[in-house]
């Protein structure tokens, strides 16, 4: 298998137990194939950081394997991490030096950085992150989002192959957010992997290609973006006349479809993988009127809560 | 069924790519850029210095640091307060009572180095120490930048050995400034003069001098052993005033312990046993088994709590 079609990230099993018996992560099987933008969801609590943190190596797994670019995790931490940017539970950096000098510390202390370009490299990442002009403050007196870019920069010093991002905008203003989001577009057209995670659904939803959906330790689906829309709930609405609500009724559940309900003058229903047009043909072909049909697919928010639960509270 | 059985891992991946219209662009195709693009050409191997660069990234981290300048510059006042106590009362009580050393100063600036060491020994600089080497990993693990050297990635032995670098350091320059302090202040207050030892020989000056280096050789030396104390805390916990305050609670507690007639047992072995032998060093016939003595428990302390220090730190689970 050439580097290129082999997965950025692979576990099989993976779990985490913590000391305190908390199980945080209970036997997931992550796929995130090269090239793809994986965005990772799940509500608080639901181990999203935890298994970030065994993908990186900085916590040992209780159970289960980890492959990171092809490598396994946490024994090869030393030869994977290289190529790998991350952004994990937010940023950090020493309060009392200037941003520039935080990045400047990190470049000192990553092993195979070429101190010969730092300075291009930071002005480049600073750059990207639209920190530039607030790179001469001391970190301690960063705003929240200013702190976040910091982070990003930091991740960006070199070229990745595979950037995790825990969280990206968390303190963005709108205008931060939609950066993010283009910039991990550029970067995934440059070909590197993104594995990000976040609970803001709508900023996932516009990125990313692919989708995994944590809840309570579990990975509850996983797959394309495209396929996950369509094979969760798409619904289907027919309009007809108000006295044909009955017979459409009848039809639509005729035709096998499930969840068949009344709202107002219009029948819903769920259409699982039945073809649209199949269900106006036999609308039609009863003799009803078809004012209106719509297939309705459900936004991320709806997938989401759907899988994991409507409960405001942390499961744990 | 669970949903995530309805969707296979891994199915028919890379249908839908960012920068990629086409719906039914192949693998190969979409990868290509991960094979040419910059981050495979990027070399990613350590670069030879890597270490090098890395411990002087902490040493400047731990000495430009404001709070660590505050540490040594008030210990450097120490000598200084000293020397101008001594200088006003010099034909007053403190003079002549107090230990030998003291009462020396007066008489000759060299005992000055001498009597302000051995002031700081039993709380400032085990003070000092604590607070260097209890922050050296838990500082950054509460700051979270521990994770991040991590990620860079930055070896986990190798970084415990800049920080044990960056922490031995701070422990010398916080003797140094005593004893450099000590030396100009004693100089200039009371003169510079030929070393009447504690057998009551006079040697001149230049040995003096080199013997006065030797003790605070010694008690660099001595100190070696509460940093690696301190590292070890430091990899327990998140939370470097817990380190700090355990680390200058061992010191605290071998000096109990030492005073303590029943235990005389296990004396010879307390980390702080043997920090005031220093003064052989001013006999004129050194018996350096003492001082011998003192180094073998110092590399004991060394080496049980570093090598306690690297069995927690390469195997921790880093969740700050
Ligand atoms: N060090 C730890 N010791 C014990 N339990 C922990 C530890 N870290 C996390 N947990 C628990 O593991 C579970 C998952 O936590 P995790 O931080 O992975 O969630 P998350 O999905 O990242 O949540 P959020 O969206 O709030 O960031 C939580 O129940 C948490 O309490
Ligand atoms: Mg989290």
């Amino acid at each position: 298998m050439s580097p290129s079609d082999e997965p950025a990230i692979v576990t099989r099993g993976l779990t985490k137990r913590f000391s305190s018996g908390q199980v945080a992560v209970d036997g997931i099987d992550l796929h995130v194939p090269a090239g793809a933008v994986y965005g990772f969801l799940g509500p608080n609590g639901s181990g999203k950081t935890t298994t970030i943190r065994m993908l990186l190596g900085l916590v040992r797994p209780t159970a289960g394997e980890v492959s990171v670019l092809g490598a396994p995790m946490p024994a090869a931490a030393h030869r994977v991490l290289g190529p790998v940017g991350a952004l994990v539970e937010g940023p950090a950096f020493q309060p009392y030096l200037t941003g520039r000098e935080n990045l400047v510390r990190m470049d000192a202390c990553d092993p195979s950085a070429d101190p010969a370009t730092r300075d291009a490299r930071l002005d480049r990442a600073l750059g990207r992150v639209g920190l530039g002009a607030a790179a001469g403050k001391r970190y301690r007196q960063y705003s929240l989002g200013m702190k976040q870019r910091l982070g990003l920069a930091g991740a960006l010093l070199r070229p990745r192959r595979l950037l995790v991002l825990d969280e990206p905008t968390n303190g963005l203003d709108p205008q931060g957010t939609r950066e993010v989001r283009h910039l991990v577009r550029e970067l995934a057209g440059e070909g590197t992997t993104v594995l990000v995670s976040s609970h803001l659904l709508a900023e996932i939803d516009q990125v990313c290609t692919h989708l995994g959906i944590m809840s309570a330790g579990r990975l509850v689906l996983q797959g394309e973006r495209a396929s996950l829309a369509e094979h969760r709930t798409v619904r289907v609405r027919a309009t007809v006349r108000p006295h044909q609500v009955q017979a459409a009724t009848s039809v639509l559940t005729g035709l096998g479809l499930e969840q068949v309900g009344v709202e107002g003058d219009e029948v819903v229903a769920l259409l699982g993988t039945v073809d649209p047009a199949a269900v106006s043909a036999a609308l039609v072909h009863a003799g009803l009127d078809l004012l209106g049909l719509q297939v309705l697919a459900p936004t991320l928010e709806q997938v989401f809560v759907e899988l994991t639960g409507e409960g405001f509270d942390v499961a744990r | 069924m669970s949903p995530a059985d309805t969707t296979p891992v891994g199915t028919a991946p890379d249908s839908a790519t960012p920068g990629n219209a086409t719906p039914h662009a192949t693998a190969p195709v979409l990868a290509a850029p991960a094979v040419d693009g910059p981050a495979t050409t990027e070399r990613w191997e350590p670069r030879r210095g890597s270490f090098g660069r890395l411990v002087r990234a902490e040493l400047r981290l731990v000495l430009g640091r404001r709070r660590n300048q505050v540490l040594v510059a008030g210990l450097g006042l120490v000598p200084l307060l000293l020397g101008l106590v001594l200088f006003f009362t010099q034909h007053s009580e403190l003079g002549t009572q107090g230990p030998g050393f003291i009462a020396q100063a007066t008489q000759n600036g060299l005992f000055l180095v001498i009597a302000s060491l051995f002031l700081c020994l039993p709380f400032l600089l085990p003070l000092t120490i604590a607070i260097g080497s209890g922050d050296a990993v838990a500082g950054e693990a509460s700051a979270g930048t521990l994770r991040y050297l991590l990620l860079l990635p930055v070896d986990r032995t190798r970084l415990l050995a800049a920080k044990a670098v960056g922490a031995l350091t701070f422990a010398a320059v916080a003797v140094l400034a005593i004893a450099t302090v000590g030396l100009i202040a004693g100089g200039v207050l009371f003169g510079l003069r030929d070393v009447v030892l504690l057998s009551g020989t006079t040697v001149p000056l230049a040995d003096g001098l080199l013997r006065v280096a030797g003790v605070v050789a010694y008690i660099g030396m001595s100190l070696t052993g509460l940093v690696a104390v301190g590292l070890f805390f430091s990899t327990l916990t998140e939370v470097p005033v817990a380190a700090m305050a355990a680390t200058v609670v061992v010191s605290v507690v071998s000096a109990v312990l030492d005073s303590l007639g029943a235990l005389s047992a296990i004396h010879p072995y307390l980390l702080t046993h043997h920090w005031f032998d220093f003064a052989e060093l001013l006999r004129l016939q050194v018996d350096w088994g003492t001082i011998g003595a003192g180094v073998w428990v110092q590399a004991a302390w060394v080496i049980v709590f570093g090598a306690a220090a690297w069995a927690r730190f390469t195997q921790a689970d880093i969740t700050s």
